[in-house]
C-alpha cells in the first residue's frame, strides 16, 4: 500500500488523511469481527495472534523499510514480555501501564539491538542479529528469578482497563483490547512509513551510498527506525504476557524470530498490509495443521518458502494485490 | 584445578574438530559462491542417518558407511543444487538466500521425521574407537581422538587439493574473478557444483563422525542451523585457516562456559561471536569484501 | 575569473604503489561551466572521489568555498554544496520520481527528522520537487516509479536529486554515459537549463557535448593535469593531441 499511496495524484489531499485513518479501522475491525464469529471459543488463539503479528509489524520496520536482515527480532518481544510480568507481579496492574513498560522495554531494546546490528552490511549484521537473540535466549534461561526459567514467568495478573473491564476467561476483554492496540498501531505505522523519516529509510534500503550522498547520516537513521520498531514488538510482548499470564523461554527463541520472518516474507516485506496479512494467514493456517502434525506443518511451511522465492519473490501479498488491480482495470472499462 | 583445564582443554579440541570438519564446507561454498546456506546442518543431519542406517539396518562396518553417508548426501542434494541454489549464488540478496535455505532445512526436518521418526539414531561407533585411551598421564576416550584426526585430515586434505590440484588453481581463480575466470575459458558452474557437492560431503562426513557429541535426531537441522554459519562467519568465509581457528576459539568458549558456568548455556559462546564479529567484521582471516 | 567555489592544491592519490594523480591542482569559479577530460584510466573517476569525500587524498588538500574540507564527511561536503551525480545512476528504486527528488529537498532543509508529516505533499517541499521537475522537462513522470523509467529519464532524475541538494558546485560524472546517442542532446539540455550561478564541473568522454557545454577545459593524462584553457584551444594543444587524441576516436565510438 505505502509503495503507491504515497504518490502523487492531486486528488490525495487531506481526504487521504481521512482515508489513512479509515481504511485500517474499517479493514481491521471487519478481520476482527470475522475472527469472533468464526472462533467464539477459541479467542484466546487469536489474542496471540494479534501479539505475534505486531512482532511482524515490527520486523518489517526494520527488514522491509530499512532492508536489515535479521534472525534475532524475537529478543526484543521476549525481553518486553518479561519486562512486563515482572512489573505486574511486582504490583502494576493497569494494562495500560504495562503497555506503556512493554513499548519502553522494547524501545531500550531496540536502540540496543540496532546500535549493533546496523553498524554492519550483510553477513556480519546477520550473524550479530543471531547472537544477539541466542544471547537473550541463553540469559533469559539462566536468570529465572526473572523468567521462570523453562517453566516461564507465571502468576501475572492485570487489573481492570480504566478500571472498569476485567480480563475473563473468555478472553473476550482481551480481545477486544489487543484489537484496539492493533489498529491504533496500524494507524501511526501507516504514518510513520509516510513521513519524511519514513522516506529517508526506505533511501536508505535502496541505495545506502546515494543516502549519504544526499548527505542523510545513515547509521542514526537505522537505530531510530530499530527503536520504533522495538517499541512495537514490545507492545506486542507486553499483550502476549497481559493476555495469557504467562510468558515462556518460546517468547525469546530463534524460532519464534524465523517464523516471524516467514510470516512476513509471505504476505510481503516493505508493506504494513503485507505484514499484518502474511501474519493472519500463516497462524490461521497453523493453528489448523500444526495441531494434527507439527512435522508435516513444517514440511508444508518449507516448501511454501521455496515457493514464494522461486515465484513470487515480492510476497504473496503484492502478488495477490497487482492481480486485483488488473481484475478492477479490466472491471472499470466498460 | 589441572585437571579440569585438561578437561576442558580436551573437551574443547574435540567439539572445536566437529564444528571445523561440519563447518569447513560450508565456508568454501560462501566463500566461492556467497551464498548463506542455512541448511548445511541439514546435510550434516542427513549423513548421520545415512550412517545410522548403513550400520544398524544394513550391517555394514564404521568406515564403509562413512562412505555411504557421504555419497548418500552429496546424490540427495545434487537435485537441490541443480534446482534451488543454482539461482540464488552470488547475486541474490541475503534474504532471498536466507528463505530459501530456512525452506530447505523444514522440507528436510519434516521428511527425515517422516521417514526415521521423531527419535534420536545413534551411530555405533568400532569397538576400536569406543574404549579410553591412555595418554600416559591420563585416560581420554579414543573416540576424540578420532574426532580430533578427522578434522586434521580434513583441513590438510582440503589444502592440498586447493593448493596443489588443477581443480585448486580453477577454483582460487573463481573465487578471484568470477568473469575473468569464464571469460579464460574456466567453467564457473559446475567449479560451483563440484564445491558445492564437496561441502555437502565434508557436512556430512562431520554429521557422522560428530554424532557422539551433536545426536542425529529430526530438530538437529534446527538446532545447528545457526552454529555453522556464525562459525563460518567468524573465521571468515572461504578461509581454511580461520575456519580451524574460528572453531577452536569458540569450542574454547563454549566449552569453557559449559564448564565452569553450566546454566548459562550458549551465553559465552555467542558473547564471542559479538565481540570477534565486531572487531573483525569480515572474520578473523577474512578478506575485505 | 569569479569568485573561486573548488579549489585543489597539489592533490595525489595512490593506491598502493600506484599513483593515480599526481599534484593536481585547478580552480573551480562560481557559476563556471568547466569540462574534465582524459583518456580512459586517466584518473578522473578517482579525482572525483576525492574532491567528493569517497576518497581520502594520499597528499595536498581539498578547499570549498574558502574552508579546507579535505577532512569533512561525505554528508558533511553536501550539506556545504558540493554535490555529484553518478557515471551509473544511482537511484532509490523502490520510489516515485517525486519521492526521489523530495527526499533530497526534505534532507536537505533537515526535515528528514519528522516522523509524522506527510512526505511528498509538505508545503514547500511539494512546489520544490515540482520545479526541479519541471525545469528538466519530466515533470509528467512524478508519480512513476523510478523502475519504469527510460534509462536517459532516469539521468535526468539522477540530476534532479544533485539538484534539489541546492549545490553550489555540482559534479557530473560522465552524465550522457549508457545514453541513447540521439538522445543526448535532451541531457545537455537541461544541463543548459541549470540555474547560473551554481558551478559545474563535467566529466565526459563525448567531444561534442563537451564542445557544446564548456568554454573551459582540464585535460588530465596519467593521472597529472597536461592541460587547462579554452576549449577552442585544446585540439590545437601539442600535448594532448599526443597523449589524448589518439584515444579520443576510441571514447567516441563508445559512447
Amino acid at each position: 500500500m505505502t509503495g503507491q499511496h504515497t504518490s502523487v495524484e492531486p486528488r490525495l489531499g487531506p481526504p487521504a488523511a481521512v482515508r489513512q485513518l479509515a481504511v485500517p479501522v474499517i479493514v481491521i475491525g471487519l478481520l476482527g469481527a470475522a475472527g469472533y464469529l468464526v472462533f467464539p471459543e477459541d479467542l484466546a488463539f487469536l489474542t496471540r495472534l494479534i501479539s505475534i503479528t505486531l512482532l511482524v509489524l515490527s520486523l518489517d520496520l526494520v527488514v522491509g523499510y530499512c532492508g536489515v536482515a535479521t534472525l534475532g527480532h524475537a529478543a526484543i518481544f521476549g525481553v518486553a514480555a518479561y519486562a512486563v510480568g515482572n512489573a505486574c507481579i511486582a504490583g502494576l496492574a493497569d494494562p495500560l501501564l504495562l503497555l506503556a513498560v512493554g513499548g519502553l522495554s522494547g524501545l531500550v531494546m531496540g536502540l540496543v539491538s540496532g546500535a549493533i546490528v546496523t553498524r554492519f552490511h550483510g553477513l556480519p549484521q546477520l550473524v550479530l542479529s543471531i547472537a544477539i537473540g541466542q544471547l537473550v535466549g541463553a540469559l533469559s534461561n539462566k536468570l529465572s528469578s526473572l523468567t521462570g526459567g523453562s517453566d516461564g514467568l507465571s502468576g501475572i495478573t492485570p487489573g481492570r482497563i480504566f478500571g472498569v473491564f476485567g480480563f475473563d476467561m473468555f478472553s473476550r476483554t482481551g480481545y477486544l483490547f489487543s484489537l484496539a492496540v492493533l489498529i491504533v498501531v496500524f494507524i501511526v505505522l501507516t504514518r510513520l512509513v509516510a513521513s519524511p523519516f519514513g522516506l529517508l529509510c526506505r533511501g536508505i534500503r535502496d541505495n545506502n551510498l546515494r543516502a549519504r550522498m544526499i548527505g542523510a547520516a545513515v547509521y542514526p537513521r537505522l537505530i531510530a527506525m530499530y527503536g520504533v520498531s522495538g517499541v512495537v514488538a514490545g507492545i506486542g510482548g507486553a499483550l502476549m504476557a497481559i493476555n495469557t499470564g504467562v510468558v515462556g523461554l518460546d517468547s525469546v527463541g530463534f524460532e519464534r524470530s524465523a517464523e516471524a520472518l516467514v510470516m512476513l516474507v509471505l504476505g510481503g516485506a516493505g508493506s504494513l498490509w503485507g505484514a499484518l496479512f502474511g501474519a493472519i494467514v500463516f497462524q490461521l493456517f497453523e493453528h489448523v495443521v500444526s495441531a494434527a502434525n507439527p512435522y508435516h506443518w513444517l514440511t508444508l511451511v518449507g516448501l511454501l518458502l521455496v515457493a514464494i522465492v522461486l515465484f513470487a519473490p515480492q510476497g504473496l501479498g503484492p502478488a495477490v494485490a497487482s492481480r486485483w488491480r488488473r481484475l478492477r482495470r479490466a472491471g472499470a472499462r466498460p | 584445578m589441572m585437571n579440569t583445564v585438561l578437561s576442558i582443554g580436551l573437551d574443547a579440541v574435540s567439539y572445536g574438530m566437529v564444528l571445523f570438519t561440519i563447518s569447513i564446507g560450508l565456508s568454501i561454498m560462501m566463500g566461492l559462491m556467497r551464498v548463506v546456506n542455512l541448511a548445511h546442518g541439514a546435510f550434516a543431519m542427513i549423513g548421520g542417518y545415512f550412517a545410522s542406517y548403513a550400520i544398524k539396518q544394513l550391517g555394514l562396518n564404521y568406515p564403509f558407511a562413512i562412505v555411504v553417508a557421504v555419497l548418500g548426501t552429496i546424490v540427495i542434494s545434487a537435485p537441490l543444487e541443480m534446482l534451488l541454489y543454482r539461482r540464488i549464488y552470488r547475486g541474490a540478496g541475503e534474504l532471498t538466500q536466507l528463505l530459501l535455505t530456512i525452506g530447505v532445512t523444514f522440507v528436510i526436518i519434516g521428511l527425515a521425521n517422516y521417514v526415521f521418526g521423531p527419535t534420536t539414531k545413534s551411530i555405533p561407533v568400532p569397538a576400536m574407537l569406543s574404549g579410553p585411551f591412555d595418554l600416559g598421564f591420563r585416560m581420554i576416550p579414543t573416540h576424540r581422538l578420532f574426532v580430533v584426526a578427522c578434522g586434521l585430515t580434513t583441513a590438510l586434505a582440503l589444502w592440498l587439493l586447493i593448493e596443489r590440484t588443477d581443480f585448486g588453481v580453477r577454483l582460487r581463480a573463481a573465487v578471484d574473478n568470477g568473469d575473468m575466470a569464464e571469460a579464460l575459458g574456466i567453467r564457473t558452474q559446475v567449479i560451483y557444483s563440484m564445491t558445492f557437492a564437496i561441502a555437502v560431503g565434508l557436512g556430512a562426513f562431520g554429521g557422522v563422525v560428530g554424532a557422539e557429541l551433536m545426536p542425529i535426531e529430526p530438530s538437529y537441522a534446527l538446532r545447528y542451523m545457526v552454529t555453522f554459519l556464525v562459525v563460518v562467519s567468524v573465521g571468515g568465509a572461504g578461509s581454511i585457516p580461520g575456519a580451524l581457528a574460528a572453531s577452536l576459539l569458540l569450542g574454547l568458549a563454549d566449552t569453557t562456559g559449559k564448564y565452569l558456568a553450566p546454566e548459562f548455556g550458549e551465553f559465552f559462546f555467542y558473547l564471542a561471536v559479538i565481540v570477534i564479529v565486531f572487531l573483525f567484521p569480515n572474520g578473523l582471516l577474512g578478506r575485505a569484501q | 575569473m569569479t569568485r573561486p567555489l573548488l579549489e585543489l592544491r597539489n592533490v595525489s592519490r595512490a593506491f598502493g604503489g600506484l599513483r593515480v594523480n599526481a599534484e593536481v591542482s585547478f580552480t573551480l569559479g562560481e557559476g563556471e561551466r568547466v569540462a574534465l577530460i582524459g583518456p580512459n584510466g586517466a584518473g578522473k573517476t578517482t579525482l572525483v572521489n576525492v574532491i567528493t569525500g569517497d576518497l581520502a587524498p594520499s597528499e595536498g588538500r581539498v578547499v570549498f568555498d574558502g574552508q579546507d574540507i579535505t577532512d569533512l564527511s561525505i554528508p558533511a561536503r553536501v550539506k556545504a554544496g558540493l554535490v555529484r551525480t553518478f557515471q551509473i545512476t544511482r537511484l532509490f528504486t523502490g520510489l516515485t520520481v517525486a519521492e526521489n527528488v523530495a527526499l533530497a529537498v526534505m534532507q536537505r532543509r533537515g526535515m528528514t527528522w519528522r516522523f509524522f508529516a506527510r512526505a511528498t505533499f509538505t508545503p514547500g517541499v511539494r512546489e520544490e520537487w515540482r520545479r526541479i521537475l519541471e525545469l528538466l522537462g519530466i515533470a509528467d513522470l512524478a508519480a512513476r516509479p523510478v523502475t519504469e523509467l527510460a534509462y536517459g529519464q532516469q539521468r535526468l532524475l539522477d540530476l534532479a536529486i544533485g539538484l534539489a541538494l541546492n549545490p553550489k558546485v555540482l559534479i557530473l560524472d560522465e552524465p550522457a554515459a549508457g545514453v541513447p546517442h540521439d538522445e543526448a542532446p535532451k541531457i545537455l539540455e537541461a544541463i543548459d537549463r541549470l540555474p547560473r550561478e551554481i558551478a559545474v564541473l563535467m566529466i565526459e568522454h563525448d567531444m561534442d557535448l563537451v564542445f557544446k557545454f564548456a568554454r573551459r577545459v582540464l585535460v588530465l593524462a596519467n593521472g597529472r593535469l597536461i592541460f587547462e584553457g579554452d576549449a577552442g584551444a585544446v585540439t590545437r594543444d601539442e600535448e594532448v593531441r599526443r597523449a589524448y587524441l589518439g584515444s579520443y576516436a576510441d571514447g567516441r565510438r563508445r559512447a
